[in-house]
């Protein structure tokens, strides 16, 4: 097939437009997290006159940073963590023993998959006051296993149906118990699922700012997004912060796309397709 | 004889007693699930049917609530008002965002190179947490300060700058941008994701028979797009009737300015856990989220069902 040049060129000149369009925005976060507030005011679009860390360090100590990061850590790996055990295992159950209300499970997970959890949040916010458990990290842990389940659990079913049975088969002789066949045999060839699972949910939870703006109200117990609403309200005229402070956020995500970007695009839109 | 008989029914009885313990697989998953979402999803719904006290539940009142919200000043007019910037929402990102995602996905499944580097270039924002990229934008949008003012005055295009969060004009369609902006590179990965999935002898056939790049892309490709386009268009439904970090972290919780860019989501989260009045607002809220609820549902079996209707047309 023959391409004409011009045809080429423009097609780069849109892509390289786009990059711009994309990278532009978070360039500019991270270089001006370099400037001095004054830098910012006078020349917004300059690359900074000195790399200094000063603008990071000082965000740290201003607000709670080390505890945001704590907090987001804790609350991401616990409930992906959960939501891989708990799917996984359902999933497997499902796929695997035909008992004659899974059709009905499988649908009563259904709902989950079709309906805003977000607005389900005042009867949460009820439960949550009754259980003692308002303003702490369990709040938020609970609400993201509960969400991530249903996706996770048609994930996995799809996924354990692929894998054929004589292998369980021959387990089950040698003697293995049901949960040594789920643990040694079928979960170790999970591994494409429970990335994308693990993913998917790594994200969302990383990333959510809804829930800890209902739940949690000590800033100590903030996680990340939630911390910047608390740096943005309370120094909201010095921008070096407020950059570095995003930029710190940031971080992080970034960081690992570029270990794992295929993984991660690869996850997010095999998750949404399914 | 008979001791056989006894221990070959304890061995049954113990094997069918660790059956049991196989229902222990899926009891963790159904019940946070069903506690922590299912319930509070159905709780939702019957709460718009009473009246509240606070965060107390008071009394049966059927359909008050409904009456109250779309009848019943200022909540009618709050309502109606962030309703319709939701409609605006949908058809300004179905437009924009849908045709540029689609755009660049043809083109970087045309002939080119560096396919990765551009895919994970424009994928890149989407890691980024809503309210990172809000805040980041709202600085960026800065009418005095701002870097796209910046941009414009030293390109000479000062006639172009503007509070584009501060005025009424400009404000919903700059969050609206925003919004765009980080989730172009999502909706490019399906669409691509769709086109790695038709035969390339279809263009190879259509080539042959002399049709021009034009028509292959209406005849052919938009047309065998229709899967991917149908999720696309769900999605970004669900999420323009979703949305509320964009809008709050650039316009605050009374979508501003002058509530032209409220929501129905911001207007729920002030009813709920704002400031409005404390007595009907819980109640007003949940009716909200029932009103939600059926637009989601209904729009997203709309959806399909004429998607599905078409495939059968074909």
């Amino acid at each position: 097939m023959r391409t004409r040049w011009y045809f080429q060129t423009i097609k780069y000149l849109l892509l390289a437009l786009f990059t711009f369009i994309f990278v532009y925005p978070i360039f500019l976060m991270f270089s001006s997290s370099f400037k001095t507030n004054i830098e910012i005011f006078t020349t917004p679009l300059s690359l900074p006159k000195s790399f200094s860390f000063e603008n990071f360090i000082e965000v740290w100590d201003v607000v709670n940073f080390s505890n945001y990061i704590w907090n987001s850590i804790i609350v991401s790996s616990a409930s992906v963590f959960i939501v891989l055990f708990v799917s996984s295992l359902a999933g497997f159950y499902l796929a695997r023993y035909p008992f004659k209300w899974n059709t009905a499970i499988l649908l009563f997970f259904m709902i989950g998959l079709m309906l805003p959890m977000k607005l389900a949040v005042i009867p949460l916010y009820m439960m949550m006051m009754k259980l003692g458990l308002l303003d702490t990290l369990f709040s938020l842990i609970f609400i993201y296993v509960a969400g991530g389940i249903p996706f996770a659990v048609f994930l996995f079913y799809g996924f354990f149906r692929t894998v054929p049975k004589a292998l369980e088969d021959s387990a089950r002789l040698d003697g293995c118990n049901e949960f040594q066949i789920y643990y040694k045999i079928v979960l170790p060839l999970m591994k494409p699922a429970i990335s994308i699972v693990g993913i998917v949910n790594l994200i969302n939870v990383w990333n959510d700012f809804f829930y800890p703006l209902i739940f949690i109200r000590t800033d100590s117990l903030s996680t990340i997004p939630l911390g910047m609403l608390t740096l943005f309200g309370e120094y909201d005229t010095e921008w070096n912060l407020l950059f570095a402070g995003l930029s710190l956020s940031a971080l992080p995500m970034i960081v690992a796309f570029l270990f794992a970007s295929r993984q991660f695009m690869e996850g997010l839109t095999e998750g949404a397709v399914k | 004889m008979s001791s056989f008989k006894t221990t070959e029914g304890m061995a049954h009885r113990k094997k069918s007693k660790r059956k049991h313990l196989v229902h222990l697989f899926l009891l963790p998953a159904v019940l946070l699930y069903g506690v922590f979402q299912l319930y509070p999803l159905i709780s939702a719904a019957f709460n718009s049917l009473y009246s509240f006290n606070g965060f107390d539940k008071n009394q049966f009142i059927g359909l008050q609530n409904f009456i109250t919200l779309f009848k019943e000043k200022p909540y009618n007019t709050f309502f109606f008002n962030a309703f319709q910037h939701n409609w605006i929402y949908f058809f300004v990102t179905v437009l924009t965002q849908l045709a540029i995602s689609l755009l660049l996905a043809l083109i970087i499944h045309s002939k080119i190179k560096g396919k990765e580097f551009f895919k994970s270039v424009f994928f890149l924002p989407k890691l980024l947490s809503v309210i990172v990229i809000g805040f980041l934008f709202s600085l960026i949008l800065n009418p005095t300060r701002g870097a796209l003012n910046s941009l414009l005055d030293g390109m000479g295009l000062e006639f172009l700058t503007r509070p584009w969060l501060g005025s009424m004009d400009t404000a919903l369609f700059s969050v609206i941008f925003v919004d765009s902006w980080a989730s172009i590179g999502f909706s490019m990965l399906i669409f691509l994701a769709g086109l790695q999935a038709i035969e390339p002898e279809i263009f190879e056939a259509a080539r042959i028979d002399g049709a021009n790049p034009l028509t292959i892309l209406t005849r052919i490709t938009v047309p065998m797009l229709g899967p991917s386009l149908m999720i696309m268009t769900v999605l970004v439904f669900i999420g323009s009737f979703e949305t509320f970090e964009y809008v709050f972290a650039m316009q605050g919780s009374t979508g501003g300015p002058y509530y032209s860019t409220d929501v129905l989501t911001t207007f729920f989260y002030r009813l709920a856990f704002g400031t409005v009045d404390g007595g009907q607002s819980i109640g007003v809220g949940s009716a909200i989220a029932v009103v939600l609820f059926l637009i989601i549902g209904l729009a997203t079996s709309t959806i399909l069902f004429v998607f599905k209707r078409k495939d059968f047309e074909r």
